[in-house]
């Protein structure tokens, strides 16, 4: 049952069209259940395009073209670390929008602040260890398997620096404009957006960095 | 009941991804969703981190093992922090995710399994060296 379908009656023509029509001028749906649900249809093809750098990566996974492998280039410690971070950070993040929702500025600012300084934290780990690989010349143009690796976790990492921006602007739109319920919207979106890199981090350390050790 | 009054209260059911259910003051039940995510979470990335090390179970079970502790993490994330569900409310954004999922397990296991194909009926290198000479 689509919102749509459910706010229209199964067997009332009219009603129907009356319906469609109040739709149009935002009516019976509210404007936050249509905006989450496009925001999830971006997540899910979000999702796609880094399915799409997967499957590079596990095509390439072997070919080391003579040069280190995974388990001679991954520190577990550095990635057992990142991992808390955005887990963390992913906690925080929802006890955000339950501030936002409460209208509770300690909460919000809190949690949002939280959240800040372990994504921070993440992408620091994450810069400290693509510049030693490459001063250890293990960079992007070493082999196959490098360029892929360095798209696919450069790919998240980026994500994570956009997410961080995202964030930063949230926090300055609900203290200049309040909790307005299109400022309420945005901080929907941005959570479900710093969620989603949470999922896409879990898929990431476990076939990256787990699977990667062990060969 | 009528049926406007039925629509209006189908329609009051419907969730978008990452909002669960918080009315007057029930913070406490929507931070406690939180924190059982939190816990499952953790209890599955520090199972799978042992388990990458170990040498007490058989080796080639391992990324199996490894796959299923992500799948099953991946699930706790969409149930607790996104507030994916199985009830009625929440069917629009089930289906789409079911739709992202079947896209993409078409593009990880159709690359594999075509790239493995073709390494497998693709001749050894050091052949091919001696062919040209």
């Amino acid at each position: 049952m689509s919102a749509f379908q459910a706010a229209a009656g199964p067997d009332r023509e009219v009603e129907h069209e009356q319906n469609v029509a109040t739709h149009a001028a935002g009516g019976l749906v509210s404007k936050r259940i249509i905006v989450g649900y496009g925001f999830w249809i971006f997540l899910l093809s979000d999702i796609i395009m880094f399915s799409a750098f997967f499957a590079t990566y596990a095509v390439l996974v072997g070919n080391t073209a003579g040069g280190p492998r995974g388990s001679q280039l991954f520190d577990l410690h550095d990635t057992a670390v990142e991992t808390a971070c955005l887990l963390l950070s992913s906690f925080t993040c929802g006890l955000a929008s339950i501030g936002a929702r409460m209208h509770d500025g300690r909460w919000f600012y809190g949690a949002m602040a939280a959240t800040f300084v372990l994504g921070v934290g993440f992408i620091g780990i994450e810069v400290h260890e693509f510049a030693s690989l490459v001063a250890r010349g293990a960079g992007p143009t070493r082999s196959a398997f490098l360029s892929a690796f360095f798209t696919l976790v450069g790919c998240h990492g980026l994500h994570v620096t956009a997410g961080l921006l995202w964030l930063l602007t949230m926090i300055a739109q609900v203290f200049a404009k309040g909790y307005r319920p299109d400022i309420l919207r945005r901080v929907l979106c941005f959570s479900l957006f710093w969620h989603t890199l949470d999922i896409i981090w879990v898929a990431l350390f476990t076939v990256v960095y787990l699977m990667g050790a062990g060969q | 009941m009528s049926h406007a009054e039925d629509t209006e209260d189908r329609h009051h059911r419907d969730t978008v991804p990452g909002e669960e259910r918080l009315d007057g003051h029930a913070t406490a039940e929507g931070v406690g969703a939180y924190l059982i995510g939190l816990g499952l979470a953790t209890l599955l990335t520090v199972v799978s981190f042992f388990i990458s090390g170990t040498t007490l179970v058989w080796g080639p079970s391992i990324p199996v093992a490894l796959g299923v502790l992500a799948i099953a993490q991946m699930g706790v994330h969409l149930t607790f922090f996104l507030h994916i569900t199985t009830g009625p409310d929440n069917v629009n954004n089930v289906m789409a995710l079911a739709f992202g999922v079947l896209i993409v397990l078409l593009l990880i296991v159709g690359s594999l399994w075509i790239m493995m194909n073709l390494n497998h009926n693709m001749m050894p290198l050091d052949q091919i060296m001696q062919m040209q000479r």
